[in-house]
């Protein structure tokens, strides 16, 4: 997995409340059997105005101009600031694999579903949550000063506004720990194959029509 | 100490080890999969070289992008190339893995959380995952049951365990008798439309209150499917005889003395009376009316009674600037009346409403009757094959053919349209599934969450009517 540590980069703001994961990427694109090149199509409804097909040369499709990351001055951004419950819907993890193979690496938002949540972190993307009147916030600073950047410093917890002062944020220890050093989830839980092994052992014995 | 709920045994049963940090490992039962989120998991699987660790545990079945029209030629005769491979590539993951799977042709195959409990593939006290968010839907035996992302796909894969934290306990209790015509369905959208989408966020919910006990276990599997459309990855009904009669006898359920050894066990899996939740929500059943979703999320629902709301009533800003873009798309205008939206198309389907009860259901309604003249289309799509062939044996496919309905091979259809199954642009929708977010049917499509009953009605009206006044009349 891809390591987190520091960041820093434009923000582009996404007002808009429910962001489900169809809306981040349509299901004609999770025909795809690979991991890679969604980015094109993310939230594709909202970025073009035509119907967007897989295996498309997306460079020719009319853009919608009022959508957010079709605006020059977002251009090259990679943090998403977001509002309530983003990426609700389905459980595609296509969604996050869409905002990272665009150049997202962090999303600000004050709350998110608990499948994309999970998702997310499997792929280096981080989801920050800070609370709504600090998003709103964030919201008006980013509309009024074109180029806003933040930095978000993973170890030290923190988003850092231009002007220096810093947003606190709260992330599980565990998977800090496997975003700060780029962890495989598996491979830790193999670590963990006796315990495991131990458990179907005993389970056996209390539930033995889940074995046979 | 206070008693445990269902969730909390359910979790107890399957910790393998609770770490520090909070989170812990939690052992998987069975692990249902299809076509679209398993090839990069099996992928990732090879390339590190890991074999799965319990092959029997995982059951597979392609539903998402199967053609509901004829399906003779097999999986060639898929018309999209890349709908194709997707097919193959679980197909061949399956077939080099040992996994079991009901492909394209088999008559058990059918939409993926129809097919476990329909095989007794689900039982009570499992923890059952599944790459997609209705995974929920198993969630009706008192099984732990959730959707995942690609990556823990291949994490339970690789090791039958899950890295998770545990959830908080939410209660939805509705109690009292439900009226004449208010089904399953229309339970769980009025659930959502009380608690909101997010509602649930972070919450195992159960169902629970003398109203869930006295539906049945397809309704049941109905309201759990839609737990995670209120932002909870898991709903949960406690066992009580409904359950265990509907396990019974099923091919992958125990027999014997490990039947009687199982029962047993489910007994324990309710609630108990001193368990305390952190959130508790209480619904009245009388309350509940025939539903019609009105906007582009499902907490924006309504009953047929009602009008479309009005965006300049409302002072919350995020509420009011979300409902003027739904109604912008959905091509609606404040205060207009439910019943008067003209509908474009019917569709009965989809992993919430596409069991036998779904069908007779809605063929009750039909019966003797034509599909409105206006109407592009009315689909029927049984949930699996086994459906399929016991509404023929009943006679259902000829009741919706005489109406004028189309009838069609199982899958998950128009649902999500990933196939060939999809609505127009600007084309209106009555709808049995789950989600009417912009562009799920569809580019441009608008769809209308209601119960079969209600669907069935829509389709012989043309629009939205509400199933009490044909009921009584
Ligand atoms: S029927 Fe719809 S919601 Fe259910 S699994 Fe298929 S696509 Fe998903």
């Amino acid at each position: 997995m891809k390591k987190f540590t520091q960041h820093q980069g434009i923000v582009a703001p996404l007002d808009r409340a429910n962001v489900d994961t169809d809306m981040i990427i349509p299901k004609q694109f999770l025909k795809s059997i690979k991991r890679s090149g969604f980015g094109p199509n993310l939230f594709d409804e909202l970025r073009y105005l035509d119907e967007g097909q897989p295996d498309q040369d997306c460079s020719q499709r009319p853009l919608n101009p009022d959508f957010v990351l079709n605006k020059p001055r977002y251009e090259g951004c990679s943090i998403l600031l977001a509002r309530k419950n983003f990426g609700c819907g389905s459980s595609r993890e296509h969604a996050p694999w869409a905002l990272e193979d665009f150049g997202i690496r962090a999303i600000i938002a004050p709350s998110y579903a608990d499948i994309f949540f999970n998702n997310s972190f499997k792929n280096g993307l981080l989801p920050i949550i800070l609370e709504e009147a600090t998003v709103d916030a964030l919201f008006q600073a980013v509309e009024a000063n074109e180029g806003y950047q933040l930095t978000i410093d993973l170890e030290k917890q923190v988003v850092i506004q231009p002007d220096g002062t810093e947003l606190v944020f709260d992330i599980d220890a565990f998977r800090k720990h496997c975003l700060l050093n780029g962890l495989d989830d598996i491979g830790l839980t193999l670590e963990q194959a006796d315990a495991i092994r131990d458990y179907e052992a005993a389970r056996r014995q209390t539930a033995p029509w889940l074995f046979s | 100490m206070s008693g445990k709920t269902l969730y909390d045994k359910l979790w107890d049963d399957h910790l393998v080890k609770q770490n520090s940090d909070g989170s812990a490992l939690l052992y998987i039962d069975r692990h249902l999969l299809h076509e679209v989120t398993s090839p990069q998991a099996f992928e990732g699987l090879r390339l590190a070289g890991r074999k799965p660790w319990r092959i029997d545990t995982n059951l597979a079945t392609p539903d998402h992008n199967v053609q509901t029209t004829d399906r003779s030629g097999g999986v060639d005769s898929i018309v999209d190339p890349i709908s194709r491979i997707q097919v193959k590539t679980l197909d061949e993951n399956c077939d080099s893995f040992g996994i079991t799977e009901f492909k394209m042709n088999d008559a058990r195959q059918g939409i993926v959380h129809v097919v476990g409990p329909e095989q007794g593939a689900t039982l009570p006290g499992m923890t059952v995952v599944c790459g997609d968010s209705h995974t929920a839907t198993h969630g009706a035996f008192a099984a732990l049951a959730h959707g995942i992302g690609t990556s823990e796909v291949e994490h339970v894969l690789a090791t039958q365990c899950l890295i998770a934290k545990k959830m908080e306990n939410m209660l939805v209790r509705v109690s009292g008798q439900l009226g004449v015509g208010v089904t399953a369905k229309d339970v769980v959208l009025h659930i959502i439309g009380v608690i909101g989408t997010a509602g649930g966020t972070g919450y195992a919910i159960e169902f629970g209150g003398d109203a869930i006990g006295s539906i049945s276990m397809e309704g049941r599997m109905t309201i759990c499917n839609m737990a995670i459309e209120a932002g909870a990855r898991v709903g949960l009904v406690g066992v009580d005889d409904k359950t265990i009669a509907y396990v019974k006898d099923r091919p992958f359920a125990p027999k014997g003395p490990q039947w009687e050894q199982a029962v047993e066990a489910w007994k324990n899996l309710v609630s108990d009376d001193d368990a305390e939740f952190d959130h508790v929500v209480e619904i009245n059943a009388e309350d509940i009316l025939p539903q019609v979703t009105w906007g582009t999320s499902p907490e924006m629902v309504a009953p047929v009674t009602a009008c479309v709301p009005d965006p300049a009533q409302m002072s919350d800003p995020v509420k009011r600037e979300g409902t003027e873009r739904a109604l912008h798309y959905m091509g609606l205008k404040p205060n207009q009346k439910l019943t008067d939206i003209q509908l474009d198309r019917v569709f009965i389907g989809s992993c919430t409403n596409s069991r036998i009860e779904d069908l007779r259901e809605a063929a009750a309604v039909v019966k003797g009757k034509k599909v409105a003249s206006s109407l592009k289309q009315a689909l029927v799509v049984p949930g699996s094959g086994l459906v399929k062939q016991q509404a023929e044996a009943e006679g259902l496919d000829k009741i919706f053919m005489d109406a004028g309905m189309e009838w069609r091979e199982p899958g998950c259809s128009m649902c999500l349209a990933m196939n060939p199954d999809k609505l127009g642009a600007g084309e209106h929708c009555a709808s049995t599934s789950n989600r009417n977010f912009e562009g799920r049917q569809g580019f441009g499509g608008r769809t209308h969450l209601v119960s079969p009953a209600m669907a069935a009605a829509a389709a012989v009206v043309g629009r939205f009517v509400d199933i009490r006044d044909i009921l009584s009349a």
